[in-house]
């Protein structure tokens, strides 16, 4: 497998602010990358920097063979974008907006209609196309601005929170298009702040704190590394303190029984639930529920960081302000 | 090796020049079809020209003494003149507005010439400013001013003013980038245009004022532009003996003054675009 994106010790300061303190990263072509964190973790950077929108302090990055910071003309015309602020022009249609942006990636004028009209199709945007995008709705515009991004159908695809502020309707069909995108050989960097989101799209997922990775893997190999997997039964209350005692041998911890809940902590994943259920048939205890519960992403977030990942949205008014000067 | 993209396989096909045309027109076909869907613009760009030449004819017509001919000849180059220093300095609001919506964030991870959305942008608001100058040329007629210094110099009036509203648009297109929010922009965009347009020869006489305004409105680049304008349309412009330079060659000082302020100003607007981004 050959590596699609290349990030070298990223670093990226604002005065005192660290947004990027020597990121790397490295994405297989054909695969979803998540880049995941909370808000001012440094996503949106590490993608304003890998997209040519910004320049690093230091560090390097090669996008498809192509040298992002010493090429960016040549890396524009290899990759797609599609912000975290839908960033097409409200002002014109839908289609107007596509058949803008594919002359704007050079295509003669012919092929740029007929590959809008083609996106449109796909996205299915195609009753909107003559409406001005004023009147889109959240979902839609996020459609239209991922279409905007294929117009050249590029190899490589940014989406910096692709479903961040969509109902969840909107999300599934959000999945959905970029689970087909991949289907068809695009290799996606995405950054979100939602762990479902990466759970379920992501080959391979960075977690990312203060500008650094301090996580890398796929979504198993995150829970596997923070360990926590337990088997949680439910048992008449009467029979609670029986069926801790004949699961303890398989434990990989101390049993605890809350209420009716049994939690028996494991490592080995299903096999142990099938062992449990044995377990407890030999001792005639009536199984209630039985099932495996695996760390979220969340707690994942938790033990790598000691916060919650949620928690540090009150410290987005602390991110650095992008220079707009 | 198969194509990256689609635009791998056409960037190759022209050089820089053809692309910064290339991406200019588009880009000026944008800002177009915004207008067009603006009745606001549409509003400032043929009612108010209209509004404007009816009121100084009719109000100041009567009050302000220019001599032996007539204030409204005397006046319309001023009011053309004044008209294009504004809509030149109206793309300060445009280009406010698209770092503030997120497009400029697009267009600058475009393999675009990104001097075509600046170079773009000021040509749709030529193309603006040459219907409201047929609009308030025809008013003009119509009230009773004439062309009389020929059709050649006639052409080279207009053409003037449009370099001039070329040359405007930097600086404008320099604060809209400058600045936070389409707001400010507006009043920082407008505001320096009042003095700059009221203390010059648009309206009256520079002879008029009192000495060191004087001064500063004979050297002013409106005033340049104005007396050349009122010479180019054929109004017989009396210019004392003892007059500075640049009442004495108004067409050599406003060249001179559009290319300086275009020198300055296109540059710099470039630098802050490289440097803007959008939220």
């Amino acid at each position: 497998m050959s590596i699609a994106i290349q990030a070298n010790n990223l670093v990226k300061k604002y005065g005192e602010v660290i947004a990027l303190d020597g990121l790397s990263l490295e994405v297989e072509q054909g695969t979803v990358f998540g880049l995941l964190g909370p808000n001012g973790a440094g996503k949106t950077t590490t993608v304003r920097v890998l997209t040519t929108l910004l320049s690093p302090d230091s560090g390097s990055a090669i996008v498809d063979g192509v040298d992002v910071l010493k090429d960016p003309v040549h890396a524009r015309e290899i990759m797609g974008l599609s912000g975290q602020n839908a960033s097409v022009d409200e002002n014109l249609t839908g289609i107007e907006n596509l058949i803008m942006l594919g002359r704007l990636f050079r295509l003669p004028k012919k092929e740029a209609v007929i590959r809008a009209n083609d996106l449109l199709e796909r996205f299915n945007l195609n009753d909107a196309a003559k409406r001005i995008v004023k009147t889109y709705s959240g979902g839609m515009r996020r459609r239209l601005d991922l279409a905007a991004s294929l117009i050249a159908k590029p190899n490589i695809l940014f989406l910096d929170e692709p479903t961040t502020g969509l109902d969840p309707r909107s999300r599934l069909m959000m999945w959905d298009v970029i689970q087909n995108l991949v289907n068809e050989g695009t290799t996606v960097l995405l950054t979100t702040q939602y762990l479902e989101e990466a759970d379920q799209l992501a080959k391979k997922i960075a977690v990312i704190d203060k500008g650094k990775v301090i996580a890398q893997g796929s979504a198993d190999e995150l829970k596997t590394q923070v360990g926590g997997e337990r088997i949680e039964v439910v048992v008449s209350p009467s029979q609670t303190q029986a069926a801790a005692q004949a699961l303890q041998s398989m434990s990989s911890g101390k049993v605890v029984v809350e209420g009716e809940h049994v939690q028996v902590p494991v490592s080995g994943g299903g096999v142990k639930v099938v062992e449990a259920v044995r377990a407890l048939d030999i001792a005639k205890i009536e199984i209630k529920e039985i099932q495996l519960r695996r760390p979220t992403l969340d707690d994942v977030f938790l033990s790598l960081t000691g916060h919650h990942a949620e928690e540090i949205k009150a410290e987005e008014d602390l991110a650095p302000k992008k220079g707009r000067r | 090796m198969n194509p990256r993209s689609i635009t791998e396989q056409y960037a190759s096909k022209h050089g820089k020049i053809y692309w910064l045309f290339h991406d200019s027109s588009v880009i000026a076909w944008r800002n177009l079809l915004r207008f067009k869907r603006n009745p606001e613009v549409l509003f400032f760009d043929v009612v108010q020209p209209i509004i404007f030449i009816l009121l100084f004819a009719y109000v100041f017509g009567g009050a302000i003494d220019v001599g032996d001919s007539s204030y409204r000849s005397f006046l319309i180059p001023g009011i053309f003149v004044q008209t294009i220093a504004f809509a030149g300095a109206s793309a300060a609001i445009g280009l406010n507005a698209d770092m503030n919506s997120g497009i400029i964030d697009r267009f600058k991870s475009l393999p675009m010439n990104t001097t075509g959305v600046l170079l773009g942008q000021n040509l749709a608001d030529l193309v603006r400013s040459v219907i409201t100058l047929f609009i308030m040329s025809l008013t003009g007629l119509a009230i009773g001013w004439r062309i009389s210094g020929g059709f050649t110099n006639a052409v080279f009036a207009y053409l003037l003013l449009l370099a001039f509203g070329f040359a405007m648009a930097w600086i404008g297109s320099t604060i809209g980038l400058s600045v936070s929010s389409p707001q400010v922009a507006s009043t920082a965009g407008f505001a320096w245009l009042f003095p700059l347009t009221f203390l010059s020869n648009a309206f009256v006489p520079s002879e008029t004022l009192p000495k060191w305004l004087r001064f500063f409105a004979e050297w002013n680049p409106i005033t340049s532009i104005v007396a050349a304008e009122r010479y180019l349309f054929g109004y017989p412009v009396q210019v004392a003996p003892d007059a500075p330079f640049s009442l004495q060659h108004p067409i050599l000082t406003s060249v001179i003054w559009l290319v300086v302020i275009t020198a300055i100003f296109m540059p710099m607007a470039g630098k802050k675009f490289r440097k803007a981004t959008s939220r």
